[in-house]
């Protein structure tokens, strides 16, 4: 097997026109956040250049849309065709529902154009990967992603796109994005690391995707034990009675953090699941675990049912006493013991 | 020479939160009618309805990536009012310094990255500040905008240690908060927090947070620009000046804040509204929603939120907006963070509303004022903590209930209105800050905020995106996708 080729440093800066359609901005948002570097610094360390963002550009209106059309004419080098928020496809299949503001034209239909033009294309967040809170309920905005519909194959691009690199849509998911999932993608990108195998089967970088957000999550030990929360503001786990999905959710959450030293899990909330196809109908309450016959429906990743189920009965029969008190309290009532030195 | 009106479309409209297109009709160099239009329609009302009522915490919250905790918090007090329960004491705290945070980080950002770049256009390369405005606020590269999203990621952490991240925070309950501190943490966010002081102290104001709190008059802006500190508040009231921002953007005078972040004497900033020179109480049964010129069903006259309805009628040519009418006693109403202040009595929003009224130079003002009175504030809620009392209260969630939830969001006043049946939400109806200063014409032709500020507005020689139009719409902080959600 022949190795794979190491970084390579892009002769001319990596272009990444960004938009914005059926979403919130958190991605954004939350991009802003990236640290030590920043933004800037991140980017410039490997020769990464924003053509448009729609916060960050000093363009307004017609620059903007000479900038767009320099894009399409080929004048203007697209590298990644990043794209934010769901695609809209209603009503009645007009996109009408997001027009590009002074366009008269469906954002949609810019998107498709542009992403025929571009080497790479990019979903930054759930909603334009498959969809994500936008498409929730009833749908009203008849919303997809770029390239999955929900679970399912075909989205605003369609199954059979390819962008000019050969690669499908990249789907980095999340909802949010960590701010380094998108700077590592579009580094790993203009480096030319990026190949098929290294995403998943929903398309998403398995550099975060390979993770599962229960690897360094701090309630592990309360796990162990089936130590569980019962209430908001517990410290046990809170898989068994608050819905927490982090034992099936891929993502770095716990390893990499957020905000400094951040996760939804140490913030005291459950796992949604936030990187998955549909995770905004889970088939309950996001603070519900469904069970039967009291063991949770939604087992952890790769795990037997009959051994959860065996390892189950033997962990909570096993419970420390530490453990089982502070599980249901919202600060340690009991700290772990200090053994005595001489024993160890 | 006098000549016909022409029509100008501006948009993509970038730095503003999500999208936006405003039309204008132009003579004799100026802005003589405006149209504002928000072009993305998604419909979470809708998305909410059927759901059991404690998902609107995950859900609502996604509505927007700038203001998600304050979707977040009015979705938190709604739950906590049909349930019939308070927040702890800690839990009350917690939620403001959680809300706050995201109140002065959208504060930073939209002083530095979006409002003050367009001051580096080269359109203004003869002004005197030029040179200095290019070098601090170029897009995007500036000095001063890179600072100020540094301070903003350090700002965040508070996020990080209380609520897990930011945006789409889930650890704001109806009975406080989903984690509790200690006092190792409270340490960690005093230094947090004294970073970002230092960090403003030096660059933004040049001066102790105090001391721009205390600003009372508009004279006192005046000594500031001519004598005052050096610092990227100074550089701002300099261009104002130059350029007469005063001139541009009033629209109605008419404040409204449901008022932010209760201590145990009170809320810090105070609910109610201010118009013609007199404070009013609050009266949330006031409020309701005209149709008219939303692409909305429901033209036949206005809806009080609990009994509003959105469904978008496509096929509507009257309507030039996703946008909805909000009126409060039938009129339109500012909100934002000079409304907030104006409101809450500080005696320079105060001077400022009754000598010159919202403009591009006032509702910067207030936002900056505000950011520093709000972060000391913030030190205070931190020593408040009790690590060992309790965060969250518990509730049971009715059958069946109505109940709304007010909060204040960086950009203004933020309501959701839930009707609960069957256990289920029945009914979801949001009003964000920016669907009462963008609103469209109600059915008796009052244009919104947004449409009357701009009239009047100067067009340069040739100009195809105004100048004076972007600084009169990202004064007041738009976020665009709370405005139609």
């Amino acid at each position: 097997m022949s190795a794979r080729p190491g970084p390579v440093p892009p002769r001319r800066p990596f272009t990444v026109l960004w938009l914005q359609s059926g979403g919130c901005g958190g991605c954004t948002m939350s991009l802003l956040c990236a640290e030590a570097p920043d933004l800037s610094a991140t980017l410039a360390s490997a020769n990464i250049r924003f053509l448009w963002h729609p916060t960050l550009s000093e363009e307004t209106g017609a620059e903007a849309l000479a900038l767009f059309d320099a894009v399409l004419s080929g004048e203007a080098p697209l590298d990644a065709l990043c794209v934010e928020g769901a695609l809209l496809r209603g009503p009645n299949g007009t996109g009408r529902f997001h027009m590009l503001a002074g366009t008269n034209v469906a954002t949609i239909e810019w998107v498709r154009r542009l992403a025929a033009v571009a080497e790479h294309v990019v979903a930054v967040g759930t909603c334009a990967a498959y969809g994500g809170v936008t498409a929730a309920g009833v749908n009203p905005a008849d919303a997809c992603g770029l390239q999955y519909d929900g679970r399912r194959p075909g989205g605003a691009l369609g199954t059979a796109f390819r962008s000019r690199s050969g690669l499908p849509v990249i789907n980095v998911a999340g909802c949010p994005t960590h701010p380094n999932w998108v700077t590592e993608t579009l580094m790993l990108l203009a480096a030319g690391l990026i190949h098929a195998d290294d995403l998943d089967i929903y398309a998403r970088p398995r550099f975060y995707a390979d993770h599962l957000v229960h690897h360094g999550c701090p309630r592990n030990e309360y796990y162990e034990y089936k130590a569980s929360a019962e209430k908001m503001s517990d410290l046990g786990c809170m898989m068994e009675h608050l819905g927490c999905l982090g034992t099936q959710a891929h993502g770095d959450c716990n390893t990499r953090l957020w905000n400094g030293e951040g996760s939804c899990t140490r913030g005291g909330h459950a796992c949604i699941n936030c990187t998955a196809p549909e995770f905004e109908e889970p088939g309950h309450a996001f603070l519900d675990t469904p069970k039967i016959g009291g063991i949770p429906v939604g087992l952890p990743t790769d795990m037997p049912k009959a051994w959860f189920i065996a390892l189950s009965s033997l962990a909570k029969a096993a419970t420390p006493e530490r453990l089982r008190r502070n599980a249901t309290s919202d600060h340690v009532l009991t700290p772990p013991a200090v053994r005595d030195i001489r024993k160890r | 020479m006098s000549q016909g009106p022409t029509r100008l479309v501006v948009g993509p409209f970038n730095r503003v939160e999500g999208d936006l297109e405003v039309r204008l009709d132009v003579a004799d160099g100026a802005v003589r009618e405006a149209f504002v239009s928000s072009p993305l329609f998604r419909g979470f009302e809708r998305i909410l309805e059927g759901r059991d009522p404690r998902d609107a915490l995950v859900i609502a919250p996604r509505i927007c990536g700038i203001c998600s905790v304050s979707q977040s918090h009015a979705a938190a007090v709604a739950l906590a009012a049909l349930q019939g329960i308070a927040p702890t004491d800690n839990g009350r705290v917690a939620t403001n310094l959680i809300l706050a945070t995201e109140n002065v980080a959208d504060h930073l950002t939209h002083f530095h990255v979006f409002f003050m770049p367009d001051f580096a256009r080269a359109i203004y390369e003869d002004r005197p500040w030029f040179a200095t405005a290019a070098r601090r606020f170029k897009a995007a590269q500036g000095e001063s905008v890179r600072r100020a999203l540094a301070t903003r990621t350090t700002l965040l952490h508070v996020l990080g240690l209380l609520a897990g991240r930011w945006p789409h925070t889930l650890a704001l309950q109806p009975g406080g908060v989903a984690k509790g501190a200690d006092a190792r943490d409270q340490m960690r966010l005093l230094a947090t927090l004294g970073a970002v002081r230092a960090d403003l102290e030096e660059r933004l104001y040049g001066a102790p947070l105090e001391q721009v709190a205390e600003l009372s008059a508009a004279a006192d802006l005046d000594a500031w620009r001519r004598a005052g500190p050096d610092g990227d508040f100074r550089l701002f009231l300099e261009i104002a000046a130059d350029l007469d921002l005063v001139t541009l953007g009033r629209a109605h005078d008419r404040f409204l804040s449901y008022g932010a972040y209760p201590q145990a004497d009170g809320r810090l900033y105070a609910p109610g509204t201010f118009a013609g020179g007199r404070d009013g109480a609050l009266d949330p049964a006031a409020i309701a929603e005209d149709h008219t010129f939303a692409r909305m069903e429901g033209r036949e006259g206005p809806h009080a939120p609990f009994e509003g309805s959105t469904f978008p009628d496509a096929a509507d040519e009257t309507g030039y907006t996703w946008c909805k009418a909000p009126r409060l006693s039938g009129l339109t109403f500012e909100t934002g963070a000079f409304a907030r202040q104006v409101v809450a009595g500080h005696p320079l929003a105060r001077d400022l509303a009754t000598a010159e009224g919202a403009n591009v130079r006032s509702r910067v003002v207030g936002r900056l004022v505000e950011t520093a009175r709000t972060l000391v504030a913030m030190e205070g809620w931190v020593r408040e903590l009790e690590p060992g009392a309790p965060w969250c209260a518990q509730g049971t969630m009715p059958h069946a209930g109505r109940a709304f939830g007010l909060t204040e969001a960086a950009r203004g006043a933020l309501g959701h209105w839930m009707v609960v049946e069957k256990g289920r939400i029945a009914r979801y109806q949001i009003i964000a800050p920016t669907t009462w200063n963008f609103s469209p014409r109600d059915a008796g032709g009052q244009p919104g905020p947004l449409e009357t500020a701009l009239v009047g507005a100067p067009i340069r020689q040739g100009e195809t995106t105004p100048v004076s139009v972007q600084h009169i719409v990202r004064s007041f902080d738009p976020c665009m996708v709370c405005t139609v959600h």
